[in-house]
């Protein structure tokens, strides 16, 4: 049986689990406890101090994220202590952060921002720090923006970039008043282990990280009449941007935001999903061939597992730190550069237009996405393949920039010509998403008949489990793939780059013996991407993949290669998955990088 | 007009025995509890400045139930005015093993450290042969129980307990919250005794001449003897054993320079004294009879006249500013503001009102920051300005 505890929380009687802290007990009661360094999706901190409570009885005040409830405690979270304590907290906050709010990117999204203005700190009594500390801003990265004063040693950053990513490249150095969040040996953003995926933007409370903006860049490019301009939006931009227009999170606004980016000015409004299809039939093929090449040729060549290639984090992340497994990356580009390339052959063929007057910006839930489209080997098609990307927040920033009411936008479909997509494709913004959509494919080339579960929905590579392990046993195949007659298919699904980590030291330590995994760079899945709206927690988004999979459900084709426009890419284009055509255009290489 | 003052000079932690051996084996023929009860009896508190009862730090990390569990001396001198524990290191190391040896016996511990301070590298190889003589006669009584040396690198935090484990896990030097107390979870997440070194030499008294011997020393409350390292204007600094309870008035008069403005007790993070309080402070933990008592990890700081007391703030506050570690707001930024609030009244900056708005601050800093440390940071400076408000602003 689980223990109780009987407390009182400003007089009221409260029952609440042993364990559990004074913030949370308070929480179910309803009584809000400021916090700053506090995020549900990371252990606690307790280092900001502004969440202090009274425990009648005790000489100091005590965090509440960081103390557990106690048999018989009487707690006061608003008494004249408590409340003068916070106060001077806040203003010693401020006075050590560039409150230049007016100018700040995250002016209007500021958790300091709010906490200031509930207090009404109205004076800035102590002396201002910031000003004295010849602060720079490390502008290097093509992601991330890291403004150190702003920064108010949360810690929040640190904790993501190690309990959520495994990856370490933010840290804090120095101590005492030169404390600061930094990087190994105090190098750029853009020189140091950093995936760009943005998950410490998305925790920052303030505009110490933020993504760096090409909102400016895409506005010139639309108002350039020389200019053809084609938006992609990813799969999971669409269940996170009614949350910056002020809806509730998991509502599905892709009609309106097709909508709205038309009325933005994009001379068309196309899909990441139609290559999201195109990825699986590209990448699904490309699996099938290497396990016959291990299976029927027993080449010894050929690397297996295979592991996914869409996202940009996870790339980074392997380059740096399993380079030896850079062969086990499928060679296919991500969704959002195979979209770039297409865009300026297939599309601008098509459509009759040069493909030096066409820009391409894409949607993405995602910052390192920023990055991927810098990568140099990503000019396939004679020219820099995608142009500008915007994160959901910047393309929710242009929509209130234009004055549209999105809310009241008539839904609007997309363009054609690389505008049609699947349910498969959608699903690609849900960790496992992919791999739900490689097998409804693949099963069904290999065999002629659907994958064996109800409704074609996957359940068991679903959920948010950090980890996740299926396997799909292959029975009766066309003559063709005969030699996977009862081949147990091994599957492992990572989202976050810690489980990411743990499946990798699997592989590596010959404990794992999968044919695919799925990695995705951020907890979730694209939908808690690094450039989501924020906040983003685990409730939000439980949410957002419940909005995905809704999404998938409605759409009246729910398999990829049933997508008529991918099928007409071949015909007219590609001619078929890993042709000539395909492995100039859709694949790519990888580079060894730095552990640091 | 004559005074006659009592301050009672005693010889126990320097005594040299060389009965290590047996007061080690036979202590360790008692049974845990016998000795737990014993150290409780003597009322033997935490020597590092805190005062925490050290048998019942004993009997709590006994009591909880781990597979393993460690003994930590933290000798981590860091705190500025203390230089006690590096004298016990080098003088008498082996009634410190002998103790930790104890403490391990007690607690179930099998592997004990030391956490030596960065600067005091130069011990480290003497006090490593006093480790393998020590460990080479516990092999021979058959006592399971290994001492190593832990290299600290010289941040003045990681004198504070759990930022001392931090440090020992390899990360950085920052406190932790508590709960968990480190009896419950603390090197390792495992049950551990942390302490300071002076403590541990108490014990090995306790053990040796029993807890009566002990508590008739001192005063109630505040029993037993005490290191005290005495510096400043004074004709006699050094380290002196002294019974506990004696008034800051006795003290000044064997050591003063008949000059002396005021006394810092308990080192930067502690209180200062002025003149006129003298009489009325007792050097102790809480209750003693007379007065204010002030606990001390032994740092006695004297002033003459002819030093500022600005000049005195100003050199502590610069030294917090630099050695808070950083983490929590009231720490970091409050120690900036401190130091530099006092600068700007000093300069004209800002109004001599000012000060007390920090003395505010330095209330909300006690009541808020995360550890021991950042609590007691703003000691010096309430006190200071208090006495002294007139140095501050003129």
């Amino acid at each position: 049986m689980e223990k109780k505890v009987n407390i009182t929380i400003n007089g009221l009687p409260v029952e609440v689990k042993k364990g559990k802290t004074i913030l949370e007990a308070a929480e179910n009661q309803g009584i809000k406890i400021p916090t700053l360094c506090y995020h549900k999706d990371l252990c606690v901190a307790g280092n900001c101090r502004v969440c202090v409570v009274e425990v009648v009885g005790q000489k100091r005040l005590s965090a509440a994220c960081a103390t557990p409830c106690e048999d018989g405690m009487e707690i006061l979270t608003n008494s004249l202590k408590v409340r003068n304590s916070r106060k001077h907290i806040i203003e010693l906050i401020l006075a050590e952060h560039n409150s230049d709010c007016t100018k700040c990117y995250r002016n209007g999204n500021c958790e300091l921002q709010d906490l200031s203005s509930e207090y009404k700190i109205m004076t800035q009594d102590f002396i201002e720090l910031a000003p004295l500390k010849n602060y720079t801003i490390d502008m290097f990265s093509p992601s991330i923006i890291k403004d150190d004063s702003k920064c108010i040693r949360c810690q929040r950053c640190v904790r993501t970039c190690a309990e959520l990513q495994g990856v370490n490249a933010l840290t804090v150095a120095y101590k005492g008043d030169r404390m600061k969040i930094s990087t190994f040996f105090e190098k750029p953003m853009n020189a140091v282990v950093c995936t760009n995926c943005g998950q410490c933007v998305n925790h920052c409370p303030t505009g110490a990280l933020v993504e760096k903006n090409y909102i400016e860049e895409v506005w010139a490019a639309i108002s350039d009449p020389t200019k053809h301009v084609v938006a992609q939006t990813a799969p999971a931009v669409r269940v996170g941007l009614g949350e910056e227009m002020g809806m509730k999170p998991g509502e599905r606004v892709t009609g309106k935001m097709v909508a709205a980016l038309r009325r933005l000015g994009f001379d068309s409004v196309l899909d990441t999903d139609f290559t999201a299809d195109l990825t699986i039939m590209e990448e699904g093929t490309e699996l099938l061939t290497r396990l016959k090449k291990a299976l029927v040729d027993k080449d010894p060549g050929v690397k297996l597992p295979m592991a996914t290639s869409c996202s940009p984090g996870w790339i980074k992340y392997i380059e740096h730190l399993y380079p030896e497994y850079l062969d086990n990356l499928s060679t296919c580009k991500s969704p959002q550069q195979m979209f770039g390339a297409l865009a300026k052959t297939y599309y601008a063929k098509a459509r009759n237009i040069d493909p030096e007057n066409i820009i391409s910006v894409s949607i993405m839930p995602c910052t390192a996405k920023k990055f991927e489209a810098h990568r140099p080997e990503m000019h396939d098609s004679g020219f820099r393949d995608v142009d500008f990307v915007l994160t959901t927040r910047e393309l929710a920033i242009m929509i209130k920039q234009a004055g549209l009411d999105f809310e009241k936008l008539e839904p609007a479909h997309y363009d054609r010509l690389m505008g049609e997509s699947s349910g498969a494709g959608v699903i690609f913004g849900a960790t496992g998403g992919v791999m739900e959509a490689a097998l409804r494919t693949a099963y069904e080339l290999v065999t002629g008949r659907e994958v064996p579960f109800e409704n074609l929905n996957i359940d068991t590579v679903r959920g948010l489990e950090g980890v996740r392990k299926a396997s799909i046993i292959i029975e009766n195949p066309l003559e063709e793939w005969a030699f996977l007659d009862g081949v147990e298919l091994k599957c492992a699904v990572a989202h976050g780059l810690v489980n990411a980590k743990k499946v990798m030291d699997a592989i590596k330590a010959g404990k794992a013996d999968f044919h695919f995994v799925e990695i995705m760079a951020c907890p979730g899945g694209c939908l808690g991407g690094g450039g989501q709206p924020i906040p983003t927690n685990p409730e939000i988004r439980q949410k957002r993949a419940e909005a995905i999979y809704a999404e998938d459900s409605n759409l009246p084709i729910r398999k990829s290669h049933e997508n008529p426009e991918i099928q007409k890419l071949y015909n007219d284009f590609l001619i078929k998955p890993l042709g000539e055509l395909s492995h100039h255009l859709l694949h790519t290489t990888y580079t060894k990088r730095e552990r640091f | 007009m004559a005074y006659s003052y009592q301050l009672k000079r005693v010889d126990f932690i320097f005594r040299n025995e060389n009965d290590w051996e047996k007061v080690l084996s036979s202590t360790i023929k008692k049974k845990p509890d016998e000795i737990i009860n014993e150290l409780i009896s003597s009322e033997l508190k935490g020597r590092g400045g805190a005062g925490f009862p050290t048998g019942l730090k004993w009997k709590l990390t006994a009591e909880s139930k781990a597979s393993d569990k460690y003994v930590i001396c933290n000798a981590d001198e860091g705190e500025p005015g203390t230089f006690k524990d590096r004298e016990i290191l080098s003088k008498v190391p082996y009634k410190v093993l002998t103790a930790m040896a104890v403490c391990g016996y007690v607690t179930g511990a099998k592997e004990g450290f030391i956490y030596l301070r960065g600067e005091y590298k130069f011990l480290e190889k003497e006090l490593n042969k006093v480790i393998d003589e020590f460990q080479y006669y516990c092999k021979e009584i058959n006592l399971d129980f290994s001492i190593k040396i832990f290299m600290g690198s010289g941040a003045y935090i990681c004198g504070e307990e759990t930022a001392l484990m931090e440090s020992m896990e390899g990360r950085r030097g920052e406190p932790r919250n508590k709960p968990p107390f480190p009896t419950q979870a603390g090197y390792m997440d495992k049950p551990t005794v942390v302490n300071n070194v002076e403590t541990l030499v108490h014990t090995w008294t306790i053990f040796k001449y029993g807890a009566k011997k002990f508590y008739d020393l001192g005063v109630q409350y505040s029993r037993g003897t005490k290191l005290f390292s005495v510096s400043g204007d004074t004709p006699k600094p050094g380290i002196y054993e002294l019974e506990l309870g004696m008034s800051l008035q006795d003290f000044v008069y064997e050591f003063g320079d008949g000059d002396t403005k005021a006394v810092q007790v308990g080192g930067a993070s502690g209180f200062l004294v002025p003149r006129k309080k003298f009489k009325d402070t007792a050097i102790g933990y809480e209750g003693k009879l007379v007065g204010i008592s002030l606990p001390t990890g032994g740092s006695m700081m004297l002033f003459n006249s002819s030093r500022s007391m600005f000049n005195v703030l100003d050199n502590y506050l610069e030294f917090f500013r630099e050695e808070s570690c950083g983490q929590c707001t009231p720490c970091r930024v409050g120690c900036q503001q401190l130091l530099l609030g006092i600068k700007a009244v000093k300069r004209g900056e800002k109004p001599a009102a000012y000060l007390d708005k920090l003395l505010k601050l330095t209330e909300t800093m006690q009541l808020t920051a995360k550890c021991g440390l950042g609590q007691s940071v703003a000691n010096s400076f309430s006190s200071i300005v208090e006495n002294f408000r007139e140095e501050m602003i003129y």
